[in-house]
Protein backbone atom coordinates (compact mmCIF):
# COMPACT_ATOMS: atom_id res chain seq x y z
CA UNK A 1 0.00 0.00 0.00
CA UNK A 2 1.81 3.52 -1.23
CA UNK A 3 0.67 6.80 0.24
CA UNK A 4 -1.46 7.29 -2.96
CA UNK A 5 -3.54 4.80 -2.35
CA UNK A 6 -6.52 6.62 -1.49
CA UNK A 7 -5.76 8.83 -4.23
CA UNK A 8 -7.57 6.51 -6.42
CA UNK A 9 -11.63 7.45 -6.44
CA UNK A 10 -13.14 3.80 -6.27
CA UNK A 11 -10.40 3.64 -2.84
CA UNK A 12 -11.49 6.83 -1.36
CA UNK A 13 -15.06 6.19 -1.61
CA UNK A 14 -14.94 2.56 -0.02
CA UNK A 15 -12.80 3.88 2.66
CA UNK A 16 -14.70 7.20 3.41
CA UNK A 17 -17.72 4.78 3.54
CA UNK A 18 -16.17 2.92 6.36
CA UNK A 19 -15.25 6.29 8.37
CA UNK A 20 -18.12 7.79 7.80
CA UNK A 21 -20.62 5.94 10.58
CA UNK A 22 -17.23 6.50 13.03
CA UNK A 23 -17.15 9.85 12.74
CA UNK A 24 -20.73 10.21 13.56
CA UNK A 25 -20.25 8.17 16.34
CA UNK A 26 -17.27 10.25 17.70
CA UNK A 27 -19.18 13.83 16.61
CA UNK A 28 -21.91 12.54 18.70
CA UNK A 29 -20.34 11.33 21.64
CA UNK A 30 -18.26 14.22 22.40
CA UNK A 31 -20.53 16.59 21.52
CA UNK A 32 -23.07 15.16 24.03
CA UNK A 33 -19.85 15.28 26.59
CA UNK A 34 -19.11 19.04 25.16
CA UNK A 35 -22.65 20.07 26.18
CA UNK A 36 -23.04 18.14 29.30
CA UNK A 37 -19.73 20.28 30.49
CA UNK A 38 -20.59 23.44 29.40
CA UNK A 39 -24.05 23.78 30.32
CA UNK A 40 -24.35 21.58 33.34
CA UNK A 41 -20.96 21.49 35.11
CA UNK A 42 -19.03 24.62 34.22
CA UNK A 43 -19.56 27.71 36.30
CA UNK A 44 -21.67 30.38 35.45
CA UNK A 45 -19.68 33.60 34.90
CA UNK A 46 -19.90 36.47 37.07
CA UNK A 47 -19.98 39.13 34.67
CA UNK A 48 -21.80 37.58 31.75
CA UNK A 49 -24.27 35.42 33.42
CA UNK A 50 -25.09 31.99 31.24
CA UNK A 51 -24.81 33.85 28.12
CA UNK A 52 -21.25 33.29 28.12
CA UNK A 53 -22.40 29.49 27.75
CA UNK A 54 -22.72 29.89 23.86
CA UNK A 55 -18.58 30.16 23.23
CA UNK A 56 -18.43 26.34 23.37
CA UNK A 57 -20.52 26.53 19.89
CA UNK A 58 -19.10 30.17 18.98
CA UNK A 59 -15.29 29.50 19.36
CA UNK A 60 -15.09 26.01 18.15
CA UNK A 61 -17.42 26.74 14.93
CA UNK A 62 -15.27 30.06 14.52
CA UNK A 63 -11.91 27.90 14.72
CA UNK A 64 -13.50 25.53 12.31
CA UNK A 65 -14.90 27.82 9.66
CA UNK A 66 -10.75 29.07 9.27
CA UNK A 67 -9.58 25.59 9.63
CA UNK A 68 -11.62 24.33 6.91
CA UNK A 69 -10.88 27.19 4.54
CA UNK A 70 -7.14 26.16 4.73
CA UNK A 71 -7.76 22.93 4.28
CA UNK A 72 -10.39 23.15 1.45
CA UNK A 73 -7.28 25.92 -0.38
CA UNK A 74 -4.85 23.35 0.39
CA UNK A 75 -6.36 20.31 -0.96
CA UNK A 76 -7.68 22.47 -3.77
CA UNK A 77 -4.21 23.45 -4.82
CA UNK A 78 -2.53 19.66 -4.26
CA UNK A 79 -5.47 18.89 -6.80
CA UNK A 80 -4.66 21.66 -9.09
CA UNK A 81 -0.51 21.08 -9.18
CA UNK A 82 -0.41 17.28 -9.13
CA UNK A 83 -3.63 16.60 -11.30
CA UNK A 84 -5.23 14.36 -8.27
CA UNK A 85 -8.78 14.62 -9.09
CA UNK A 86 -9.93 13.19 -5.87
CA UNK A 87 -7.90 16.45 -3.83
CA UNK A 88 -10.16 18.65 -6.15
CA UNK A 89 -13.55 16.59 -5.11
CA UNK A 90 -12.55 16.98 -1.36
CA UNK A 91 -11.77 20.49 -1.71
CA UNK A 92 -15.17 20.97 -3.48
CA UNK A 93 -16.88 18.57 -0.37
CA UNK A 94 -15.16 20.75 2.14
CA UNK A 95 -16.79 23.96 1.01
CA UNK A 96 -20.22 24.33 1.89
CA UNK A 97 -19.56 22.83 5.46
CA UNK A 98 -16.92 25.43 6.17
CA UNK A 99 -19.68 28.27 4.84
CA UNK A 100 -21.95 26.65 7.40
CA UNK A 101 -19.29 26.86 10.41
CA UNK A 102 -18.45 30.72 9.39
CA UNK A 103 -22.46 31.33 9.65
CA UNK A 104 -23.23 29.62 13.01
CA UNK A 105 -19.95 31.60 14.09
CA UNK A 106 -21.99 34.80 13.19
CA UNK A 107 -25.05 33.66 14.34
CA UNK A 108 -24.09 32.68 17.37
CA UNK A 109 -22.04 35.77 18.24
CA UNK A 110 -25.12 37.51 17.04
CA UNK A 111 -26.75 35.51 19.77
CA UNK A 112 -24.13 36.17 22.60
CA UNK A 113 -23.44 39.65 21.60
CA UNK A 114 -27.33 40.70 22.69
CA UNK A 115 -27.43 40.53 25.90
CA UNK A 116 -23.45 41.48 26.30
CA UNK A 117 -22.73 44.19 24.17
CA UNK A 118 -26.42 45.13 23.90
CA UNK A 119 -26.57 44.89 19.75
CA UNK A 120 -27.08 42.35 17.39
CA UNK A 121 -24.08 43.83 15.01
CA UNK A 122 -21.49 45.29 15.41
CA UNK A 123 -18.64 45.89 12.23
CA UNK A 124 -15.24 44.93 14.64
CA UNK A 125 -12.49 43.52 13.17
CA UNK A 126 -13.62 39.62 13.93
CA UNK A 127 -17.00 40.43 12.84
CA UNK A 128 -15.88 42.22 9.72
CA UNK A 129 -13.33 39.46 8.37
CA UNK A 130 -15.66 36.27 9.29
CA UNK A 131 -18.21 38.24 7.60
CA UNK A 132 -15.31 38.56 4.56
CA UNK A 133 -14.21 34.73 4.75
CA UNK A 134 -18.19 33.86 4.49
CA UNK A 135 -18.32 35.86 0.71
CA UNK A 136 -15.10 34.03 0.28
CA UNK A 137 -16.67 30.50 0.90
CA UNK A 138 -19.66 31.84 -1.28
CA UNK A 139 -17.52 32.92 -3.79
CA UNK A 140 -15.73 29.77 -4.38
CA UNK A 141 -18.96 27.98 -4.06
CA UNK A 142 -20.68 29.80 -6.82
CA UNK A 143 -17.70 29.94 -9.05
CA UNK A 144 -16.65 26.19 -8.78
CA UNK A 145 -20.69 25.90 -9.25
CA UNK A 146 -21.21 27.97 -12.45
CA UNK A 147 -18.38 25.89 -14.27
CA UNK A 148 -19.46 22.46 -16.24
CA UNK A 149 -16.68 21.36 -16.79
CA UNK A 150 -15.18 19.59 -14.00
CA UNK A 151 -11.32 20.00 -14.29
CA UNK A 152 -11.74 23.37 -15.32
CA UNK A 153 -14.17 23.71 -12.64
CA UNK A 154 -11.79 22.12 -9.91
CA UNK A 155 -8.46 24.52 -10.80
CA UNK A 156 -10.22 27.70 -11.28
CA UNK A 157 -11.97 27.14 -8.04
CA UNK A 158 -8.43 26.24 -6.53
CA UNK A 159 -6.54 29.39 -7.83
CA UNK A 160 -9.54 31.67 -6.15
CA UNK A 161 -8.91 29.33 -2.84
CA UNK A 162 -5.34 30.13 -3.46
CA UNK A 163 -5.43 34.00 -3.77
CA UNK A 164 -7.73 33.82 -0.81
CA UNK A 165 -6.32 32.09 1.81
CA UNK A 166 -2.96 34.48 0.70
CA UNK A 167 -5.45 37.57 1.25
CA UNK A 168 -7.14 36.54 4.59
CA UNK A 169 -3.83 37.79 6.87
CA UNK A 170 -4.03 41.01 4.77
CA UNK A 171 -8.12 41.41 5.34
CA UNK A 172 -7.64 40.61 9.15
CA UNK A 173 -4.91 42.96 9.61
CA UNK A 174 -6.44 45.60 7.75
CA UNK A 175 -10.06 45.48 9.13
CA UNK A 176 -8.23 44.46 12.76
CA UNK A 177 -6.73 48.50 12.16
CA UNK A 178 -9.64 50.08 11.01
CA UNK A 179 -11.89 49.27 13.98
CA UNK A 180 -11.82 46.99 16.87
CA UNK A 181 -14.48 46.48 20.08
CA UNK A 182 -14.34 41.95 20.12
CA UNK A 183 -12.78 41.61 23.66
CA UNK A 184 -9.08 40.24 22.89
CA UNK A 185 -8.75 36.63 22.37
CA UNK A 186 -9.50 33.98 25.88
CA UNK A 187 -7.06 31.22 24.47
CA UNK A 188 -3.84 31.72 22.96
CA UNK A 189 -0.45 29.32 22.72
CA UNK A 190 1.83 29.64 25.12
CA UNK A 191 -0.24 31.63 27.79
CA UNK A 192 -1.98 30.12 30.48
CA UNK A 193 -5.51 30.47 29.32
CA UNK A 194 -8.04 32.78 31.84
CA UNK A 195 -10.86 30.78 32.27
CA UNK A 196 -11.69 27.62 34.48
CA UNK A 197 -10.65 24.17 33.65
CA UNK A 198 -14.38 22.83 33.07
CA UNK A 199 -14.64 25.54 30.68
CA UNK A 200 -11.48 24.73 28.55
CA UNK A 201 -12.71 20.98 29.13
CA UNK A 202 -16.10 21.78 27.28
CA UNK A 203 -14.55 23.91 24.58
CA UNK A 204 -12.11 21.41 23.42
CA UNK A 205 -14.70 18.40 23.30
CA UNK A 206 -16.88 20.49 21.57
CA UNK A 207 -14.29 21.20 19.27
CA UNK A 208 -13.29 17.55 18.77
CA UNK A 209 -16.51 17.30 18.03
CA UNK A 210 -17.04 19.71 15.17
CA UNK A 211 -13.82 18.20 13.71
CA UNK A 212 -15.46 14.65 13.77
CA UNK A 213 -18.77 16.35 12.15
CA UNK A 214 -16.92 17.95 9.51
CA UNK A 215 -14.54 14.78 8.49
CA UNK A 216 -18.71 13.07 8.39
CA UNK A 217 -20.06 15.45 6.67
CA UNK A 218 -16.99 16.25 4.22
CA UNK A 219 -17.07 12.33 3.28
CA UNK A 220 -20.20 11.84 2.80
CA UNK A 221 -20.47 14.73 0.34
CA UNK A 222 -17.23 13.39 -1.51
CA UNK A 223 -18.89 10.15 -1.96
CA UNK A 224 -21.87 11.89 -3.53
CA UNK A 225 -19.18 13.92 -5.61
CA UNK A 226 -17.32 10.92 -6.75
CA UNK A 227 -20.65 9.41 -7.83
CA UNK A 228 -21.30 12.10 -9.69
CA UNK A 229 -18.05 12.91 -11.58
CA UNK A 230 -17.07 8.72 -12.20
CA UNK A 231 -20.85 8.11 -12.77
CA UNK A 232 -19.33 6.55 -16.77
CA UNK A 233 -16.84 4.73 -14.50
CA UNK A 234 -16.71 1.06 -14.79
CA UNK A 235 -16.88 0.60 -10.92
CA UNK A 236 -19.66 2.91 -10.05
CA UNK A 237 -21.67 1.31 -12.75
CA UNK A 238 -21.45 -2.25 -10.60
CA UNK A 239 -22.24 -0.92 -7.29
CA UNK B 1 9.03 41.84 -23.50
CA UNK B 2 8.30 45.55 -22.95
CA UNK B 3 7.37 45.71 -26.18
CA UNK B 4 4.52 43.02 -26.41
CA UNK B 5 3.52 45.12 -23.29
CA UNK B 6 3.06 48.50 -24.86
CA UNK B 7 1.89 46.96 -28.00
CA UNK B 8 -0.80 44.99 -26.52
CA UNK B 9 -1.76 48.26 -24.43
CA UNK B 10 -1.69 50.42 -27.65
CA UNK B 11 -3.92 47.91 -29.44
CA UNK B 12 -6.60 47.84 -26.14
CA UNK B 13 -6.47 51.19 -25.94
CA UNK B 14 -7.10 51.98 -29.50
CA UNK B 15 -9.87 48.92 -29.29
CA UNK B 16 -11.52 51.58 -26.76
CA UNK B 17 -11.16 54.80 -28.58
CA UNK B 18 -13.22 53.19 -31.63
CA UNK B 19 -15.95 52.38 -28.87
CA UNK B 20 -16.48 55.55 -27.36
CA UNK B 21 -19.58 55.20 -25.65
CA UNK B 22 -18.66 51.73 -24.53
CA UNK B 23 -15.33 52.76 -22.88
CA UNK B 24 -17.25 55.49 -20.53
CA UNK B 25 -19.92 53.46 -19.47
CA UNK B 26 -18.02 53.06 -16.10
CA UNK B 27 -17.50 56.46 -16.00
CA UNK B 28 -21.38 57.32 -16.38
CA UNK B 29 -22.14 54.57 -13.73
CA UNK B 30 -19.75 56.43 -11.23
CA UNK B 31 -21.22 59.65 -11.62
CA UNK B 32 -24.66 58.60 -11.96
CA UNK B 33 -24.14 55.77 -8.70
CA UNK B 34 -22.47 58.41 -6.87
CA UNK B 35 -25.29 61.15 -7.05
CA UNK B 36 -27.82 58.98 -6.31
CA UNK B 37 -26.33 59.10 -2.47
CA UNK B 38 -27.38 62.71 -1.79
CA UNK B 39 -30.47 61.63 -3.00
CA UNK B 40 -31.13 58.57 -1.15
CA UNK B 41 -29.17 59.30 2.41
CA UNK B 42 -29.95 63.40 3.00
CA UNK B 43 -28.58 66.10 0.88
CA UNK B 44 -27.20 67.80 4.22
CA UNK B 45 -23.28 68.88 4.15
CA UNK B 46 -22.51 67.42 7.17
CA UNK B 47 -23.55 64.43 6.59
CA UNK B 48 -22.57 64.46 2.67
CA UNK B 49 -18.62 65.32 4.37
CA UNK B 50 -18.87 62.12 6.34
CA UNK B 51 -19.95 59.37 3.81
CA UNK B 52 -18.42 61.00 0.70
CA UNK B 53 -15.00 59.00 0.53
CA UNK B 54 -16.80 55.75 1.54
CA UNK B 55 -19.76 56.72 -1.72
CA UNK B 56 -16.79 57.33 -4.09
CA UNK B 57 -14.46 54.19 -3.33
CA UNK B 58 -17.60 51.75 -3.34
CA UNK B 59 -18.69 53.30 -6.53
CA UNK B 60 -15.20 53.27 -8.34
CA UNK B 61 -15.36 49.57 -7.01
CA UNK B 62 -18.53 48.54 -8.59
CA UNK B 63 -17.17 50.52 -11.64
CA UNK B 64 -14.40 48.71 -12.14
CA UNK B 65 -16.20 45.07 -11.50
CA UNK B 66 -18.56 46.27 -14.05
CA UNK B 67 -16.10 46.81 -16.74
CA UNK B 68 -13.52 44.31 -15.66
CA UNK B 69 -14.95 41.81 -17.40
CA UNK B 70 -14.79 43.56 -21.46
CA UNK B 71 -11.00 42.68 -20.75
CA UNK B 72 -10.39 39.47 -22.17
CA UNK B 73 -14.52 39.07 -23.08
CA UNK B 74 -14.11 40.07 -26.79
CA UNK B 75 -10.75 38.90 -27.51
CA UNK B 76 -12.09 35.83 -26.53
CA UNK B 77 -15.21 35.60 -28.67
CA UNK B 78 -13.13 36.28 -31.90
CA UNK B 79 -10.70 33.80 -31.05
CA UNK B 80 -7.83 35.87 -30.59
CA UNK B 81 -7.02 35.05 -27.08
CA UNK B 82 -6.24 31.40 -27.71
CA UNK B 83 -3.57 32.80 -30.43
CA UNK B 84 -2.46 35.58 -27.57
CA UNK B 85 -1.97 32.20 -25.25
CA UNK B 86 -0.42 30.11 -28.06
CA UNK B 87 1.98 32.94 -28.69
CA UNK B 88 5.83 32.73 -28.10
CA UNK B 89 5.84 36.24 -26.08
CA UNK B 90 5.21 35.80 -22.09
CA UNK B 91 1.60 35.10 -21.37
CA UNK B 92 2.07 37.60 -18.32
CA UNK B 93 3.24 40.34 -20.28
CA UNK B 94 0.34 40.46 -22.10
CA UNK B 95 -2.12 40.40 -18.68
CA UNK B 96 0.09 43.16 -17.42
CA UNK B 97 -0.35 45.25 -21.35
CA UNK B 98 -4.47 44.36 -20.94
CA UNK B 99 -4.17 45.39 -16.87
CA UNK B 100 -2.59 48.27 -18.11
CA UNK B 101 -5.03 49.35 -21.27
CA UNK B 102 -8.29 48.58 -18.50
CA UNK B 103 -6.73 51.04 -15.48
CA UNK B 104 -5.73 54.32 -18.26
CA UNK B 105 -9.27 53.92 -20.28
CA UNK B 106 -11.50 53.04 -17.05
CA UNK B 107 -9.41 53.73 -13.81
CA UNK B 108 -8.15 57.19 -14.44
CA UNK B 109 -11.18 58.76 -15.85
CA UNK B 110 -12.98 57.89 -12.38
CA UNK B 111 -9.65 59.48 -10.81
CA UNK B 112 -9.99 62.43 -12.63
CA UNK B 113 -13.27 62.87 -11.98
CA UNK B 114 -13.57 62.21 -7.84
CA UNK B 115 -12.65 65.56 -7.63
CA UNK B 116 -15.78 67.18 -9.15
CA UNK B 117 -17.45 64.56 -7.08
CA UNK B 118 -15.74 65.83 -4.23
CA UNK B 119 -16.77 69.24 -4.38
CA UNK B 120 -20.66 67.92 -4.61
CA UNK B 121 -20.52 66.35 -1.53
CA UNK B 122 -18.66 69.16 -0.73
CA UNK B 123 -15.58 68.55 0.80
CA UNK B 124 -12.45 70.76 1.79
CA UNK B 125 -9.52 70.77 -0.68
CA UNK B 126 -7.42 69.06 1.60
CA UNK B 127 -9.59 65.79 2.04
CA UNK B 128 -10.09 66.11 -2.17
CA UNK B 129 -6.70 65.71 -2.66
CA UNK B 130 -5.56 62.67 -0.28
CA UNK B 131 -8.84 61.18 -2.01
CA UNK B 132 -7.96 61.61 -5.18
CA UNK B 133 -4.61 60.64 -4.18
CA UNK B 134 -5.70 56.87 -3.04
CA UNK B 135 -7.63 56.70 -5.88
CA UNK B 136 -4.74 57.29 -8.16
CA UNK B 137 -2.99 54.12 -6.12
CA UNK B 138 -6.14 52.12 -5.51
CA UNK B 139 -7.58 51.90 -9.01
CA UNK B 140 -5.03 50.27 -10.65
CA UNK B 141 -5.33 47.30 -7.85
CA UNK B 142 -8.73 47.04 -8.87
CA UNK B 143 -8.04 46.63 -12.14
CA UNK B 144 -4.99 44.28 -11.24
CA UNK B 145 -7.51 42.06 -9.14
CA UNK B 146 -10.36 42.19 -11.39
CA UNK B 147 -7.93 41.08 -14.41
CA UNK B 148 -8.08 37.78 -12.08
CA UNK B 149 -11.59 37.19 -11.57
CA UNK B 150 -12.59 38.24 -15.63
CA UNK B 151 -10.18 35.31 -16.37
CA UNK B 152 -11.58 32.64 -13.64
CA UNK B 153 -15.43 33.48 -15.28
CA UNK B 154 -13.93 33.70 -18.97
CA UNK B 155 -17.42 33.03 -20.79
CA UNK B 156 -19.60 31.83 -18.23
CA UNK B 157 -23.24 32.24 -18.28
CA UNK B 158 -23.16 34.73 -14.81
CA UNK B 159 -19.82 35.80 -15.58
CA UNK B 160 -20.52 39.47 -14.91
CA UNK B 161 -22.43 38.42 -11.52
CA UNK B 162 -19.88 36.12 -10.72
CA UNK B 163 -16.97 38.71 -10.87
CA UNK B 164 -18.21 40.76 -8.12
CA UNK B 165 -18.78 37.99 -5.95
CA UNK B 166 -15.29 36.46 -6.69
CA UNK B 167 -13.91 40.11 -6.99
CA UNK B 168 -15.34 42.37 -3.66
CA UNK B 169 -14.13 40.49 -0.50
CA UNK B 170 -10.56 40.71 -1.85
CA UNK B 171 -10.42 44.16 -2.82
CA UNK B 172 -11.41 45.06 1.03
CA UNK B 173 -8.02 45.98 2.36
CA UNK B 174 -7.99 48.59 -0.95
CA UNK B 175 -11.23 50.26 0.30
CA UNK B 176 -10.02 50.58 4.26
CA UNK B 177 -6.75 52.32 3.31
CA UNK B 178 -8.01 54.45 0.80
CA UNK B 179 -11.56 55.81 2.77
CA UNK B 180 -8.61 55.85 5.79
CA UNK B 181 -6.34 58.02 3.98
CA UNK B 182 -9.06 60.64 3.81
CA UNK B 183 -10.41 60.07 7.25
CA UNK B 184 -7.46 60.85 8.37
CA UNK B 185 -7.14 64.34 6.43
CA UNK B 186 -10.73 64.31 8.17
CA UNK B 187 -9.25 64.12 11.80
CA UNK B 188 -6.33 66.53 11.08
CA UNK B 189 -3.64 63.71 10.72
CA UNK B 190 -1.30 62.64 7.77
CA UNK B 191 -2.72 60.36 5.11
CA UNK B 192 0.79 59.31 4.41
CA UNK B 193 1.05 56.09 6.56
CA UNK B 194 -2.64 54.86 4.60
CA UNK B 195 -1.27 55.75 1.44
CA UNK B 196 1.72 53.90 2.00
CA UNK B 197 0.04 50.68 2.94
CA UNK B 198 -1.93 51.12 -0.23
CA UNK B 199 1.06 51.76 -2.22
CA UNK B 200 2.78 48.08 -0.86
CA UNK B 201 -1.05 46.61 -1.51
CA UNK B 202 -0.44 47.86 -5.08
CA UNK B 203 3.10 46.47 -5.61
CA UNK B 204 2.04 43.10 -4.18
CA UNK B 205 -0.68 42.68 -6.37
CA UNK B 206 0.93 44.44 -9.39
CA UNK B 207 3.74 41.27 -8.69
CA UNK B 208 1.13 38.47 -7.98
CA UNK B 209 -2.28 39.22 -10.09
CA UNK B 210 -0.22 39.20 -13.59
CA UNK B 211 0.77 35.35 -12.61
CA UNK B 212 -2.40 34.53 -11.07
CA UNK B 213 -4.61 35.84 -14.38
CA UNK B 214 -2.06 34.21 -16.43
CA UNK B 215 -2.82 30.78 -14.75
CA UNK B 216 -6.61 31.48 -14.90
CA UNK B 217 -6.29 32.46 -18.16
CA UNK B 218 -4.71 28.91 -18.76
CA UNK B 219 -7.35 27.12 -16.57
CA UNK B 220 -10.29 28.95 -18.49
CA UNK B 221 -8.94 27.83 -22.15
CA UNK B 222 -7.27 24.44 -21.85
Amino acid sequence: MKWTTYAAPSRFYALAGRLTPWCWAAAALFGLAGLWTGFAIAPTDFQQGDAYRIIFIHVPAAWMSMVIYLAMAFWAAWGWMLNARMASMYARALAPTGALFTFVALWTGAFWGKPTWGTWWVWDARLTSEFILLMLYLGYIALTEAIDDPRRSANAGALLALVGAVNIPVIYFSVKWWNTLHQGSTISVGAAPKMVATMLTAMLLMTLSFWAYSFAVAFTRARAVVLEQESEAEWVRGL
Amino acid sequence: MSAMWLAITRRDLLLARRRRVEALLPLGFFVLAAGLFPIGVSPEPQMLRQIAPGVVWVCALLAAMLSVTQMFSSDHLDGSLEQMLLAPQSLVALVAGKVLAHWLSSGLPLVLVSPLIGLMFDMDARSIGAMTASLLLGTPILSLLGAVGAALTLGLRSGAALVFLVVLPLTVPALIFGTGAVGAVAAGLSPQAHLSLLGALLIVSGLAAPLATAAALRISLE
